[in-house]
């Protein structure tokens, strides 16, 4: 089993040093901008759900924090480094501490779902095989594809690519988890066993977690804060634990979190 | 909006009597107000509504149904187009008067945030549109030295023992590109090496030189005519396939999730296909050869009664060490151009399926191009240099 497992990690500590720290980050298709001026930090060991209505650039987020696409302004520190200043070997070396599920699952479509979550252990260390094999299996059995270790992944369904893409990010025991939509077109017994994997990833391993969800199930169950993007103003209106967000937001994330339900009128107490 | 229509409003489970109800629209003017008058039966009448004779409103856009004996969704649509560009601008739209299921569809639609205002398209000069396409040329073959150093920085990280290259993907990719060219190689190579040493004696019969065929056949086959048609069926058979791989990952994200690995999507993905095509380029181009030789040495025998030792004779007099030398220069070159076209195009794919599409055949044309020019420019180096 995973040496990790056994580890207790300490919760984090309100004051503690974040993992991430972005700054005045401006996100841009040429001069088309999508979100400007974005600063928060990620704490380690939190759930931060990035949230807001289609097109407000949620995923497009995720793809600067994850080096895919470069911010046309702003910083996006680990630590104290910047993912988009430090030289090719550096960057390589953050990315391999995190892991990362795409949308759709990315599986690569020419290896079998075992070797898709082996591959990561066979190209970035020097696991021997039958380890490497054991702790695939052990991963996908934690998605709950135990028995989908030979398929090849075009016979898997939506949500079963999903599940194994989370075991594929998982394969290194990365310290940060990025999940895009990790539950979106799931049934909801295996969005809520998604949801418990999660928590006891951040629980029991101390994994940071950061995915972009709409699901509202999933982001009061898990996340420990929430940031929102506004599509109209094109930036961040919100950042803090979703309840909270529920009673005292921005009208708009108020809606967001009551489904476009107004926020209730505050009775006035009678004086 | 959703309050109850005005008592004139007519229900929309009205009958239709298109006889006697003629569809009606009209702006009429009243003060500042714009009312649109609707009358008649509407329902299953595709007539379009009239154009707002102003452009600006100062006071409020009205619609007055009093006279509306049924309507459908062609009308919902036709009204929301006439009055959303005022309801976006903020004008005053009163709907009160229509029907309320009419009301209550176009309140639903007035209600969506409007798209984001596009930036305006600039009407661009001559020399702006001139200059956009140099940019995007300069910005194309950019793109190509880029690629192209990332490969040899690549190739160097794998020298050095360093690239994230599996083994095993460089020997799949082998297989893939070698042994099963294989027969479509030795196809083309029979029939363009029959073409080359029919067409050559036929000329050479004139002149009573048959013996000369060997010396044709070889030179030519050897030096020029193998590496070409392997460029060629390689950049068909095995250069769109690069591209369509790679296009395809990258539309699935599968490049995406390499790289977030920290696995350099080069090592992993173009590397194999380039080294592969390398090693097999010069193997497929001296098979090319062999059976091209074969077939000038059926030709000479079968139809221009040359004896077969003495074809044999003259092709050994005639291949020397230059001629092959040169051969299998041309061909590995032209096979490595032909993976570096189709990973090229691969990794510059969009994503879509269209985009998958026309990288595959961006590469086989740049592939071909590519081989072109530099057989050209091969041929007149080696020329040159007395080779």
């Amino acid at each position: 089993m995973n040496e990790h497992l056994h580890s207790q990690p300490a919760p984090p500590e309100p004051g503690a040093e974040p993992l991430v720290r972005v700054e005045n980050l401006t996100m841009a298709f040429g001069s088309n901008v999508i979100q400007r001026d974005l600063n928060f930090e990620i704490a380690p060991g939190e759930v931060l759900a990035l949230a807001g209505g289609s097109g407000c650039g949620k995923s497009t987020l995720l793809r600067h924090l994850i080096g895919l696409q470069v911010p046309a302004k702003g910083r996006v520190l680990y630590g104290a480094q910047d993912l988009y200043a430090v030289d090719d070997k550096e960057k390589a070396a953050l990315l391999r501490s995190f892991g990362v599920m795409f949308q759709a699952g990315a599986l690569w479509s020419s290896m079998t779902v075992g070797e898709n979550v082996m591959l990561p252990m066979q190209v970035l260390t020097d696991m021997e095989p039958e380890r490497r094999e054991q702790e695939a299996r052990f991963k996908l059995a934690l998605v709950g594809l135990a028995g989908s270790f030979e398929a090849e992944p075009a016979t898997l369904s939506g949500g079963m690519r999903k599940r194994a893409a989370i075991a594929r990010a998982l394969a290194l025991n990365p310290q940060l988890l990025f999940l895009d939509e990790p539950s979106a077109g799931l049934d909801p017994l295996t969005s809520a066993h998604l949801d418990e994997l999660i928590m006891h990833l951040r629980d029991d391993l101390g994994t940071t977690v950061v995915m972009v969800s709409h699901e509202l199930e999933s982001i009061f169950a898990l996340a420990d804060r929430l940031l929102f993007l506004d599509a109209q103003s094109k930036t961040m209106t919100a950042l803090g634990p979703p309840k909270a967000l529920r009673q005292d937001g921005p009208e708009e994330v108020q809606r967001f979190l009551r489904r476009g339900a107004a926020a209730p009128v505050k009775e006035e107490t009678p004086s | 909006m959703r309050d109850a229509p005005s008592g004139d409003a007519v229900s929309d489970t009205m009958e239709v009597n298109d006889e006697t109800h003629a569809p009606d629209a009209r702006w009429l003017s009243q003060g500042d107000d714009w009312v649109l008058e609707l009358s008649g039966a509407w329902r299953e009448h595709s007539a379009p509504l009239p154009e707002l004779p102003a452009t600006e409103v100062v006071g409020a856009v009205r619609v007055h149904a009093g006279g509306l004996r049924s309507w459908d969704a062609p009308l919902a649509s036709a009204l929301w187009h006439q009055i959303e560009p005022f309801a976006r601008r903020g004008a005053d739209v009163d709907l009160q008067a229509l029907p309320e299921g009419l009301q209550q569809i176009l309140a639903l639609a007035l209600d969506t945030p409007p798209p984001a205002a596009a930036a305006p398209a600039a009407t661009r000069g001559r020399v702006a549109r001139l200059g956009a396409r140099v940019t995007a040329w300069w910005a194309l073959r950019r793109k190509t030295l880029t690629f192209f150093g990332e490969v040899l920085l690549s190739l160097g990280r794998w020298l050095r023992g360093r690239s994230d290259m599996r083994a095993s993907d460089l020997a799949w990719q082998i297989e893939q590109t070698g042994p099963r060219s294989l027969p479509i190689v030795a196809l083309v190579c029979f029939l363009v090496g029959l073409i080359v040493a029919y067409m050559g004696a036929a000329q050479l019969q004139r002149f009573g030189a048959q013996n000369y065929i060997a010396d044709l056949v070889t030179v030519g086959v050897v030096r020029e005519v193998a590496a070409l048609l392997v460029g060629i069926v390689l950049a068909g058979r095995v250069g769109a396939a690069f591209a369509a791989q790679i296009g395809s990952m990258r539309a699935n994200e599968e490049v995406d999730a390499l790289a977030t690995m920290g696995v350099n999507p080069v090592d992993f993905l173009v590397l194999p296909r380039v080294l592969a095509l390398l090693i097999v380029g010069p193997m497929l181009t001296a098979f090319g050869a062999l059976v091209g030789m074969a077939v000038g040495w059926l030709v000479a025998v079968g139809i221009y009664g040359v004896t077969p030792l003495e074809y044999v004779y003259a092709s050994a007099q005639a291949i020397t060490l230059p001629h092959v030398v040169v051969g299998l220069i041309k061909g590995t070159t032209y096979s490595v151009l032909v993976a570096l076209a189709g990973c090229l195009q691969g990794m510059a794919a969009g994503r879509s399926a269209q985009a998958v599409g026309d990288a595959t055949t961006a590469s086989v044309v740049q592939a071909i191009v590519w081989i072109v020019v530099v057989a050209s420019a091969l041929t007149v180096v080696f020329q040159r240099l007395d080779f």
